[in-house]
């Protein structure tokens, strides 16, 4: 076969040792046995008060073994690659089933390499003086922007992740996958208030990313415009309103709104509120949202997912009809679905579930300018901070950070952070205009579920949203808001 | 890159080799050195509808080190115990230091700082890992169980769990500090879903944490409780948007205290990212609020010998009558302010150490949690907050929020999809009532409160 051989150079592994193993894996019966070995290495470089303070370095490597027994998993992990320790982890997640040992199918398939994101250097094996050249950069380019700026502090991250997944049902995969951050946050003072801003970006990107468009003065200025801003917010009105959110990470709405309620194994449980609704109306017939593993140099990007499973652009919700689920392996099984790849982990020390990778709601046929225009009063959200939702009962917030007033068809004043809060299921019933200016955000999300974080992307075009609840402190009515 | 990382392991004891490495580290030229080992064993059952959904058991260990010179510093970890891997580990560190910044305020604590407390703190039990599989798997399942049996509308679950850990931590610097200790924990907790006759669904959890298998409650008043809590959530309804007073339970209220932490963490304080900076010796709570950070408390979960720098832990005063009396400090957020650190370093494999609670509380008053609410006449009890929207330089607060109205001083119809909306500076001052209800069920507790003043955003 044709390797990437990291792991066969590294750990002097051969193909046979992975056939013991599994085997191991497999000896007391199971559906299904698979392998995922992690070679983790980062670098972080925080900059504060013009100081580099902090700088690290840091390698984790280590040997998840996997087993399926019907509805069953098995699971256990070791960060020592010595074939005794993985020979034990096997025979630990054996212990789930009960059977007589399975054979292997032979052989391993190793699908045709996918190459979304070809770095040539990887940003982890890049000269760290460039790294230091970059938040340096940043935090003059933030001072410099404003006189009100007063303290900054700019972080980089990068890590390299060699994965190779072997599965007993012949799975075999290998990627490298690259991720680099830039991140920036400011604290802009007057005589009387303090604010904080902060932006930053990234994807599976090499060095040279921050040397492009998207350099350290772009997200440096970016924070500091943000911090500045909001010295002079107002309060955030209270109660139902119409809203508009902008282009961009504003799609937090969908992560959090739908996304997570369309994961396969909350359907498969039937403990999500979408559970039973595929070919019903969810959405307004202007809203199509699409989950995207296959967007070059994205951060929510994924040749392969970590079951070794090749990514794929799936459609979960087609002009307002519900479509489809996000499935990994162990669903796509037990409900009869295709395998969407979207089986994702934190590391070898967890076990794989569904996840998101880069999700977004497509262009609309409305101009960004008509959209405001239409609103009489109601509020125009372009920053967000993170969101959160409850699977169950639906119910889904998320935290603009930059947001204004809209006025008689203007945006006014800005506003103070506000929460915003709705009900996954209906809230995109009541999307009525979607615009023409669909944008990705720039490469900052993470996802927690059941404690496991994964790097993912969204993205939406203008939306307005006829009905949406705003958790502002505006006690006295400021022109119609409080109802 | 080619080698081949995988050796003998080195054989050694761990706190030699955490003192070796930093010998390595001082005779490779730097002038301070510190390092240290994280050992641990997790198992973890989770059984839904009565089947076994998942097994986990696993063991790892990782180091890291930090290394000095003169006012310069860097930092590598490393899971990789080969003689290889630890070498690069320390070579990398040393390399690594060169491009970082002279901080006049950088440095291990001084000699005179270091040590532990003494005696037995009890934070370890190897009886977590007491019960044979079996058994561990039938907790999950009787608190799953409990919950299932105790009333026809719980129709679905997201399984009852039974977990438990050790862990072993070293640290060792070059001042000659060598400390270890090793603490244990166990869980069991059941997630229950109830269904109303029109099929809507609420979830809701309740679990026992304790650091012996002999404290925790029992699986079926686990699962009990589980039940009562996703129960009570059954047909919520919004409300209008108005301002009235709030109580919070003790589940949600922690996060208030949590907000306090963030607020006096060194770390934002000497940078002015916390509306509290600079208000030491202020009035900044209510009268009858006092904060107390102890991590000297026998038993507790937020409890250690030495902090993260090898500083003994201690009991401070944040908060007394209202009147902000301690900032939570670290080495070096305590030399940036001129003030002593507090012992409330929490040093991770990599980076600078940061600052973390030992067992962090609100005093608690005098009367229970049944009279504060019988004195609301119209209100909200809030059991549940949803999302981040907290922002600690300018104050503003802005949660989702799910509970039950009060209404006539009794607790009444369930609601959700609501906003909670204040400032926290305003919220502190506005603390209008603390229970008698203090329970540990982390580092962090606090009893029921109430505060007024509050934004409640709905229809």
């Amino acid at each position: 076969m044709n390797h990437n051989p990291f792991f066969f150079e590294h750990y002097g592994l051969t193909e046979r040792d992975l056939e013991r193993y599994l085997g191991a894996a497999l000896s007391a019966g199971g559906d299904y046995a698979d392998l995922y070995f992690e070679y983790l290495s980062s670098t972080t470089l925080t900059v504060d008060e013009s100081m580099v303070k902090s700088a690290s370095q840091g390698i984790s490597a280590g040997c998840g073994v996997r087993v399926i027994s019907g509805e069953r998993t098995g699971y256990a992990y070791t960060d020592d690659l010595s074939p005794a320790r993985i020979l034990h982890a096997a025979r630990t997640a054996a212990l789930i089933a009960s059977a007589p040992a399975k054979t292997l199918s032979a052989g391993f398939q190793q699908k045709p390499a996918r190459s979304l994101y070809p770095v040539t250097l990887p940003s982890v094996d890049a000269e760290i003086t460039a790294k230091v050249e970059l938040v340096m950069r940043a935090d003059k380019a933030a001072r410099a922007h404003d006189v009100r700026i007063k303290e900054v502090r700019a972080s980089y991250g990068d890590e390299l992740r060699n994965i190779l997944v072997v599965g007993s049902d012949g799975t075999y995969a290998e990627d490298s996958q690259p991720l680099a951050r830039l991140n920036v946050s400011c604290i802009a003072r007057n005589p009387t208030n303090s604010a904080r801003g902060s932006a930053g970006g990234g994807g599976r990107v090499a060095l040279d990313f921050f040397f492009g468009d998207k350099t350290p003065e772009y997200f440096a200025r970016e924070a500091a415009r943000q911090a500045v801003l909001q010295l002079e917010a107002r309060e955030a009105p209270a109660g139902e309103m119409e809203v508009v959110l902008g282009p961009g990470w504003p799609g937090v709405l969908l992560h959090e709104a739908v996304g997570h309620g369309l994961e396969a194994d909350f359907n498969r449980k039937q403990t999500s509120a979408f559970a039973g609704l595929i070919g019903k109306k969810v959405a307004s017939e202007k809203c199509t949202v699409v989950d995207n593993g296959t967007m070059p140099w994205r951060r929510g990007s994924l040749n392969v997912d970590d079951e070794g499973h090749q990514t794929q652009e799936t459609v979960l919700i087609e002009k307002g009809i519900l479509k489809g689920y996000l499935s990994d392996k162990l669903s796509a099984r037990l409900m009869g679905m295709a395998d969407t790849g979207n089986g994702r982990r934190e590391s070898y020390e967890h076990i794989p579930m569904p996840r998101m990778t880069n999700t977004y709601m497509l262009a609309g046929e409305d101009h960004p300018e008509d959209i405001i225009r239409s609103v009489k009063r109601g509020i125009y959200a372009v920053n967000f901070g993170g969101g959160q939702v409850d699977i169950t009962n639906g119910k889904f917030v998320f935290s603009a950070s930059e947001a204004y007033l809209i006025e008689e068809g203007h945006v006014t004043a800005p506003i103070r952070g506000a929460t915003l809060i709705g009900n996954g299921p209906d809230a995109l019933t009541r999307v009525s205009m979607v615009g023409t200016d669909l944008k990705l955000d720039e490469g900052i999300g993470t996802c927690g579920k059941d404690g496991q974080a994964v790097p993912v992307g969204v993205g939406m075009p203008t939306t307005k949203i006829d009905r949406l609840t705003v958790g502002g402190t505006a006690k006295r009515d400021p022109g119609g808001f409080m109802q | 890159m080619a080698e081949t990382i995988v050796e003998h392991q080195i054989d050694t004891d761990l706190k030699e080799l955490a003192q070796d490495l930093v010998r390595r580290a001082v005779s490779g030229g730097a002038s301070a050195a510190e390092c240290v080992i994280r050992e641990g064993d997790e198992f973890s059952a989770l059984v839904r509808l009565g089947q076994v959904e998942t097994l986990k058991e696993s063991g790892s260990k990782a180091i890291g080190i930090r290394v000095f010179f003169g006012q310069r510093s860097a930092s590598t970890y490393s899971s990789d115990f080969s003689r290889s891997g630890l070498d690069r580990m320390v070579a990398s560190a040393l390399e690594l230091a060169k491009i970082t910044s002279e901080d006049p305020f950088a440095g291990i604590p001084d000699p005179s700082q270091l040590g532990a407390i003494s005696g037995d703190l009890d934070l370890y039990s190897s009886d977590v890992y007491s019960l044979p599989g079996p058994e561990r798997i039938a907790y999950a399942r009787r608190a799953e169980k409990a919950a299932l049996d105790f009333d026809p509308r719980i129709k679905n679950s997201d399984g009852g769990s039974f977990d438990a850990a050790t862990g072993r931590k070293i640290l060792a610097n070059s001042h000659g500090f060598i400390g270890e200790y090793r603490r244990s924990y166990c869980s069991v907790a059941a997630v229950p879903i109830a269904q109303d006759e029109k099929g809507a669904m609420q979830r809701d959890y309740w679990f026992s944490v304790g650091r012996s298998l002999g404290r925790l409650e029992s699986p079926e008043e686990v699962g009990k409780v589980a039940a009562q809590r996703a129960l009570r959530r059954l047909g919520a309804r919004k409300v209008k948007t108005q301002s009235v007073p709030v109580i919070l339970d003790p589940l949600v209220a922690t996060s208030i205290l949590e907000h306090i932490f963030e607020g006096v963490n060194g770390d934002s304080v000497y940078r002015g990212a916390s509306f509290l900076a600079g208000k030491l010796g202020q009035k900044i709570a209510a009268d009858h609020v006092s904060v107390i950070d102890d991590g000297t408390m026998v038993g507790g979960f937020g409890t250690s010998p030495f902090d993260g720098e090898g500083i003994p832990t201690r009991r401070t005063v944040v908060i007394e009558n209202g009147v902000l009396t301690s900032y939570l400090l670290n080495t070096y957020t305590a030399k940036k302010l001129g003030l002593e650190t507090t012992g409330n370093a929490s040093r991770g494999l990599a980076g600078t150490p940061g600052i973390g609670p030992g067992n962090y509380f609100l005093e608690p008053g005098t009367r229970t949690p049944q009279q504060l609410i019988a004195d609301v006449k119209e209100g909200l009890y809030v059991t549940e907050f949803l999302g981040m929207g907290v922002n600690l330089v300018s104050g503003d607060y802005s949660r989702g929020a799910s509970g039950l109205w009060i209404s006539g001083g009794k607790l009444g119809d369930p609601v959700e999809e609501i906003t909670v909306a204040g400032n926290l500076k305003e919220m502190f001052m506005n603390i209008s009532e603390i229970a008698n209800d203090l329970e540990f069920r982390g580092s962090v507790a606090c009893p029921t409160i109430r505060i007024e003043g509050l934004t409640v955003g709905g229809e």
